[in-house]
């Protein structure tokens, strides 16, 4: 009889354990299935229940969107726009945080711990709330509004937003490396720049590869910076496109919303099957909101 | 002597773009923000020197400010609750509970999808399924005979309820992910121990394992309490310019509202000097509070 009531017990306490773990799920998943359906289909009943089939959703493949007589930019152009954006800011922060990363552990400088103290304090205090003094700033140097030469300000600020973090997280890819290879390289007549090329770099590959993809799913999320920093519809890039779209078609045509959100979702879908204990351990081993 | 100068020179190739990065971004705007603050800047960006007219106005004349201020502390508040504490039953729940170690990290990826969804497009999910004629929360509710607002969106408390859901779904995975690594880091010999001295599962939770992860809970509410305070995105991306009436309006986005809203730049600069200054103050108290080495591996329990 206590036997029983024990085992009772434990199926009612894993069943407890469960339920706090899914249940609040359930709405997210919900958004995901009606995302994936929608984007299929005129009209969604219930969130899942698609009716009438169809691919007109994705109409603005072929054609730019037009609505209430505005045809907006391209797809394609704004694709375009964000690859050049992603790729700059990833390109950026993998360049800067091999460099830096590798100081970091291994250079014996004056001010070091400080230094470390420093970044690490960046790393807690939020970028988003200096938006004024950057826009002043890039308004002084001629490169807010218009025109791809914009892109370099912004993708210089993403970077320098990211950065304190990827060193970090690189740093600590340095940091398991042993200073055996490092000390045979130096005694063999390399340089420290040398040793960090040819030694040193080739064996944190898994790292850059980490800081690749966390930068490209970073770049490829900006919104707040193109938002304001960028004025002109044709260098938007897909985040704020679809956030303007959001404005303007999404009462009326879901669907369009629903095709143009899977579409801006595929690369992100791509790395998270394909990398995921990559993508897990960046964000396990990093820490940032 | 030629040794410091090549080292010198190592220095510079190595950590000279990672200061400039941080010059340009980091520390020119935080020197500028509290320069323009103590000016009238608009829309042409020319410099009218107020002294401290700005912080006068928010202090004595802007009445916004109580609103936004309540606003903040709901909104800081309410996403802290669920980014600490359940973020701590989902960490103990993943860690401790769910024995099979795929099962565990299914359940901590799912967790994760919030934050790794594009904010645009988490966005959109989240305006559809509150949308009144079309979203789904409005059928469930009515499909349970509950009652359902005119809108979800447009007034407090049901606005302020959506602004927590949104970021609590995305904060919630970061005390996950801390405390999960922290009880896992806990030696298996302390809940052998405990069970052989007949401690129920809950009791092993209660006796063992929230002493051993005081720190880690302080590091996530203190860090995510600097970090809620300065966040806005989301909040701008589904309310825009309707913040302030919707009720939803916290100080961050106040600030970004007056600058680019209303080309009010000086005094939105002297808006987040208060930003800046808690920020500042709130990280030298926690590193000595904590002391580096704890800020450096959150994690870790000592035993």
């Amino acid at each position: 009889m206590a036997e029983l009531k024990r085992r009772v017990r434990r199926i009612l306490g894993s069943i407890l354990v469960y339920a706090v773990l899914t249940v609040p799920l359930i709405p997210i998943f919900l958004m995901y299935t009606w995302l994936f359906v929608q984007a299929f289909s005129d009209r969604v009943i219930f969130g899942i229940i698609p009716q009438g089939l169809t691919l007109r959703n994705w109409a603005f493949l072929n054609n730019p969107i037009v609505f209430g007589g505005i045809t907006h930019t391209s797809i394609w152009v704004i694709l375009r726009n964000t690859l050049i954006f992603t790729f700059g800011v990833t390109g950026l922060i993998t360049v800067v945080s091999s460099l830096s990363g590798y100081a970091l552990s291994r250079v014996q400088f004056k001010g070091r711990t400080e230094f470390m103290q420093f970044i690490l304090a960046l790393h807690a205090f939020p970028a988003v709330i200096l938006l004024i003094a950057v826009f002043y700033i890039l308004n002084k140097m001629g490169l807010y509004g218009k025109g791809l030469l914009a892109f370099l300000g912004i993708i210089i600020v993403k970077a320098g937003m990211e950065i304190p973090m990827s060193a970090w997280i690189l740093k600590g890819f340095f940091d398991v490396i042993p200073w055996d290879l490092e000390w045979a390289a130096l005694i063999d007549g390399c340089t420290r720049l040398g040793t960090w090329r040819r030694v040193i770099l080739p064996m944190i590959m898994p790292g850059i590869a980490a800081i690749s993809i966390f930068s490209f799913i970073a770049g490829w999320g900006e919104f707040i910076l193109v938002y304001t920093y960028m004025a002109t519809e044709e260098y938007f890039t897909l985040s704020v496109f679809i956030h303007r779209m959001i404005g303007e078609i999404m009462y009326v045509r879901w669907g369009t919303i629903a095709a143009l959100g899977v579409f801006y979702l595929l690369p992100i879908i791509f790395f998270f099957i394909f990398t995921q204990k990559a993508l897990l351990r960046i964000y396990i081993g990093g820490i940032k909101r | 002597m030629i040794k410091a100068l090549r080292k010198a020179v190592l220095l510079i190739v190595l950590l000279g773009p990672l200061s400039a990065l941080i010059a340009f971004t980091w520390i020119a705007p935080a020197v500028l923000t509290t320069f323009l603050s103590f000016f009238d800047v608009g829309l042409g960006l020319q410099l009218r020197p107020v002294g401290l007219g700005n912080f006068y106005r928010i202090l004595y004349r802007d009445l916004w400010v109580p609103q936004i201020l309540q606003t903040t502390v709901i909104y800081v508040l309410g996403v802290l609750a669920i980014n600490s504490g359940f973020g701590l039953v989902l960490g103990i729940l993943t860690a401790y509970f769910v024995k099979k170690e795929s099962v565990s990290l299914f359940f901590r990826t799912a967790w994760l999808l919030p934050r790794m969804t594009p904010g645009v497009l988490y966005v959109v999910l989240w305006m559809w399924f509150v949308d009144t004629r079309y979203g789904l929360l409005n059928a469930i509710l009515s499909m349970l005979g509950l009652p359902t607002p005119y809108s979800w969106l447009l007034s407090k408390p049901h606005s302020q309820i959506i602004m927590i859901a949104i970021n609590g779904y995305v904060g919630a995975s970061y005390g996950m992910i801390i405390y999960s690594a922290a009880v896992k880091s806990i030696p298996t010999d302390f809940f052998n121990a405990a069970k052989v001295d007949g401690a129920s599962d809950l009791q092993i939770v209660r006796y063992v394992i929230l002493p051993l992860l005081k720190w880690p809970i302080l590091f996530v509410t203190a860090w995510q309490t600097l970090s809620l305070l300065a966040s806005y995105e989301y909040i701008l991306m589904v309310w825009g310019d309707t913040a302030r009436q919707a009720n939803v309006e916290v100080w961050a986005l106040y600030t970004y509202d007056r600058a680019f809203w209303l080309y009010d730049y000086g005094y939105a600069a002297a808006l987040s000097v208060f930003l800046v200054a808690a920020g500042l103050i709130m990280i030298v108290l926690y590193m000595k509070i904590f002391g580096f080495r704890r800020l450096m591996e959150p994690s870790r329990v000592e035993v």
